[in-house]
């Protein structure tokens, strides 16, 4: 793995706190998945590419805007992975080089409908701001 | 003062690699007592034995201190050789320089300076060391089998087979578990019924095994040898001598809308009832939880068309105490509940199904009389899916699933697969897996025929989600080998779903002071060496109660236990073990900490008479040990306040003479 796919990766894993290792390839994550055909790379795909520090095509693919941040991946896997957070954690890596969000505090209130969990607003409002 | 004799092992390089053994023998030769002090590459070989013997002779030794392996491996070799040569065994000590010290430093001066020391210590123990003579105790010779699947037949069988008695404990109306609910068996497909109910017949038939059905263990006291058990026969509201199991009754009872739990609840059976055609014993049983006239004094029909006048609606729980020298546990196992995986829709759709529910509706006496159909509108299914490791191998929802891999479904899926497509070649059956595993003679065999002779589409990934649709499930699930999501239109879906232990295991164990993982199944002595005992003495493990296991494993194991069980039943009088508690009667006073700390119950309390100085007569309630019961384990030398508890070989006096020596 070159240093840099290496950096890239640690930084991926501290910022999502997952540890891909856990993962036993079952692939009930990409069973789960609503978003599936839209992902060019599917959420098992996810786990093990940024284990391998292959995240380069992950930042550059459509995918990661297209999850719906629904967790049921993080809900149904067997071992605890969390996928979606790796997700999440490769999306952020895109929007933190863009500088700031695109949506402002003020627009926030109409996407709320109470039963959302914390983390999928945060992300679907960074995804949706494009 | 003690004439001890010092020999220090070089166990090959295992020890003199990293401690200078000479050395060691160099500085243990000043201790006090020390009158001779040696090295051997062998201390355990014959010779090194003989060494040992030769000193003893010559230097008149009284005490011998081995600095060698852990007292595990070598303690008792050590004690015979010094028996042999007329020194009582319990003034041997072993000082663990190999394990304790040569294998954990890398340092040679820091190993030897600690050999030396550890070497010190057995030194001072042994200046305090007092000659110690086991007591004996006899053996009840009669088994006690506790749970009546294959496991617990086996090990009767066995038992009975040496001429030993065995009572065999089951709590359902007729002994069998769970094979007797299977259809055909793996590897071999040979039918389960046909395997298992001459087993069955022969319990039936065999005058020493005696079979407490519809029973369980309610109390358990003693040690092993002698112990006192207590039995609860439930009261099955039918005289077990008199009912000749024709099922007159049966066919009369109008409450016939029970669930019936040996077809799991998938058809009915009747309030007063017979689980199955074979069931030993053949007794009808009342379940008073639907029985009118247990309920509500109304009906009696039973009673009436019962020619043998078997039925007694005021039976009553009935207790036995039985003494037995030796117990083997075979609780076996259970799926766990699927309520949890509600991705499966199991709760939603009577065609989600599990593996035991396959092996009821593909059985001749199930409840569709062996025909494949689906459940909920009885048509034959024609698209199937099955998913392994339902809450096996999960590490994430303990509340959930169970971490280990349950290890028979795999095999199982297989069969069940295989065999449909023999039935119904125009079905088409989807079986998903995380791996498949399959170790064991003939198994992979197997596994591989399902796929390249029947055409099981073997998909390497799992289902995600089941929604009952119409009258389909829809099947979301991942190929990860195609890397593609597959959406299958199912009819039946059927779920391996993970093994756990029987609920009832846990308090059980309780009872016999056996122990457990953290799972439930009960632990082995050694999981290599001492597989089918438990490490409480006399107590033995057979089956699925132990861990995940199939027919041709539980039966070994049973034979193993069965084994283990006559080796014992065979000696007249165990030796026990001299190194327990013992009490001074002047220092008691009976505050009864010993008795709260005791594990085993080995301390009772006696009121006793002392003379005091002034010709008076005190009554003291003081504790006192009960030799055959206590196992050293030396808690209540801890708890007692004023020290008047201590222990036979393991004296305060000797563990503090053992620190001193450290210490110096
Ligand atoms: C769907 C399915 C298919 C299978 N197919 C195969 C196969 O094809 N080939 C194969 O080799 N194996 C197969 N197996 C595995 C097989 O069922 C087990 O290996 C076997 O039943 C284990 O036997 P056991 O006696 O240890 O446990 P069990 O069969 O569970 O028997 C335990 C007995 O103890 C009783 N009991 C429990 N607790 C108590 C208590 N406290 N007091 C008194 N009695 C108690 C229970 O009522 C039960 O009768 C299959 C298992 C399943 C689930
Ligand atoms: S969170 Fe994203 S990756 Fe996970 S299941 Fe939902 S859509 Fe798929
Ligand atoms: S569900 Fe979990 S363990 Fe299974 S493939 Fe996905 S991340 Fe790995
Ligand atoms: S008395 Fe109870 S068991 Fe007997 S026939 Fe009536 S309901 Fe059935
Ligand atoms: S035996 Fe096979 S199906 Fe069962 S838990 Fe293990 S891997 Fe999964």
């Amino acid at each position: 793995m070159s240093s840099k796919n290496e950096r890239l990766r640690d930084e991926i894993l501290k910022r999502s706190g997952v540890n891909p290792k856990k993962c036993m390839r079952c692939g009930k994550c990409s069973a789960t998945c609503p978003a599936y055909d839209e992902m060019e790379y599917h959420p098992h795909q996810f786990v093990s590419m940024v284990e391998n520090g292959d995240i380069e095509p992950l930042i550059n693919s459509k995918g990661i805007y297209r999850c719906l941040s629904c967790f049921a991946c993080v809900d149904r896997c067997p071992r605890g992975v969390e996928p979606a957070k790796l997700v999440e954690a490769v999306r952020l890596e895109v929007i933190r080089k863009q500088g700031a969000n695109h949506l402002t505090a003020d627009g926030v209130e109409a996407f709320l409908d109470g039963e959302i969990p914390q983390q999928a607003i945060v992300s679907a409002l960074r995804k949706y701001s494009k | 003062m003690q004439r001890i004799g010092v020999f220090v092992c070089w166990c090959g390089t295992n020890i003199a690699g990293t401690v200078d053994v000479k050395a060691v023998a160099e500085a243990l030769k000043n201790e006090p007592g020390v009158i001779v002090s040696t090295d051997y590459q062998y201390m355990c070989s014959q010779s090194g034995q003989q060494m040992i013997k030769d000193a003893i002779a010559e230097h008149k030794l009284t005490g011998i201190v081995v600095c060698s392996c852990s007292p595990r491996m070598h303690e008792t070799t050590f004690r015979k050789t010094a028996a042999s040569a007329g020194i009582n065994p319990y003034m041997v000590e072993i000082a663990n320089i190999r394990e304790q010290c040569s294998w954990v430093h890398k340092d040679m001066p820091i190993g030897t300076e600690k050999a030396i020391i550890l070497g010190k210590a057995a030194v001072a123990k042994v200046n305090l060391n007092a000659p110690l003579t086991p007591g004996e105790s006899p053996v009840t010779k009669r088994a006690l089998v506790i749970g009546g699947g294959i496991a617990g037949i086996q090990t009767a069988l066995d038992i009975a087979d040496a001429g030993f008695p065995v009572d065999i404990v089951e709590k359902k109306p007729t002994i069998g578990g769970k094979m007797a609910q299977l259809d055909k068996t793996f590897p071999t497909l040979d039918c389960a019924a046909c395997i298992l109910t001459p087993k069955m017949v022969d319990v039936a038939q065999n005058d020493k095994i005696r079979i407490f059905s519809y029973s369980e263990v309610t109390d358990v006291k003693g040690f092993v040898g002698n112990f006192d058990v207590t039995i609860r026969k439930h009261a099955r509201y039918v005289k077990e001598d008199v009912c000749t199991g024709c099922g007159a009754c049966i066919e009369k009872c109008p409450m016939k809308k029970v669930p019936n739990e040996f077809n799991l609840g998938m058809d009915n059976r009747t309030a007063i009832y017979i689980p199955f055609a074979q069931a030993t014993p053949k007794v009808a049983t009342i379940d008073p939880n639907y029985c009118n006239m247990l309920k509500n004094g109304k009906c009696g029909l039973c009673a009436k068309v019962c020619a043998a006048g078997a039925i007694d609606y005021t039976q009553k729980d009935e207790f036995i105490e039985e003494k037995y020298g030796a117990i083997v546990v075979a609780t076996g196992f259970n799926p766990i509940s699927m309520e949890k995986f509600d991705e499966y829709a199991y709760s939603q759709s009577k065609d989600v199904i599990t593996s035991l529910e396959f092996e009821r509706l593909t059985n001749a006496a199930g409840p569709t009389a062996g025909k494949l159909l689906r459940p909920s509108d009885g048509k034959h299914p024609h698209t199937i899916v099955f998913v392994q490791c339902v809450g096996s191998r999960c590490e994430a929802c303990a509340e959930k699933g169970k971490e280990y891999c349950s290890k028979i479904c795999c095999m199982y899926t297989a069969k069940h697969a295989m065999l449909t497509r023999d039935k119904y070649p125009d079905t088409d059956v989807y079986v998903f897996y995380i791996d498949v595993r399959t170790p064991g003679k003939n198994f992979d065999e197997f596994y591989r025929r399902a796929v390249e002779e029947y055409g099981v589409h073997y998909i390497k990934g799992m289902v995600g989600k089941v929604t009952p649709e119409g009258d389909k499930l829809k099947v979301q699930a991942s190929d990860l080998l195609l890397n593609k999501q597959l959406h299958i239109d199912a009819d039946l879906v059927v779920l391996a779903a993970a093994i756990e232990p029987d609920k009832s295991a846990r308090p059980l164990a309780t009872l016999l002071t056996a122990s457990m993982d953290t799972n439930d199944f009960f632990t082995e002595a050694h999981p290599k060496l001492r597989p089918v005992e438990s490490p409480t003495a006399g107590v033995f493990l057979s089956g699925a109660c132990q861990g995940p296991k199939d027919i041709p494993e539980t039966v070994s194991q049973a034979g193993a236990a069965a084994s283990k069980v006559i080796g014992l039943l065979a000696k007249d009088k165990l030796t026990g073990n001299p190194c327990v508690a013992h009490s001074d009667e002047m220092m008691c006073n009976g505050c009864s900490s010993c008795e709260r700390v005791c594990p085993y119950g080995a301390i009772t309390y006696n009121d006793k008479e002392f003379r005091m100085p002034d010709r008076t007569t005190l009554i003291r309630r003081v504790a006192s040990v009960n030799p055959a019961v206590c196992q050293g384990c030396g808690a209540c030398t801890v708890a007692c306040p004023s020290g008047a508890m201590d222990l036979h070989g393991f004296a305060s006096s000797q563990i503090m003479a053992e620190v001193d020596a450290i210490c110096k």
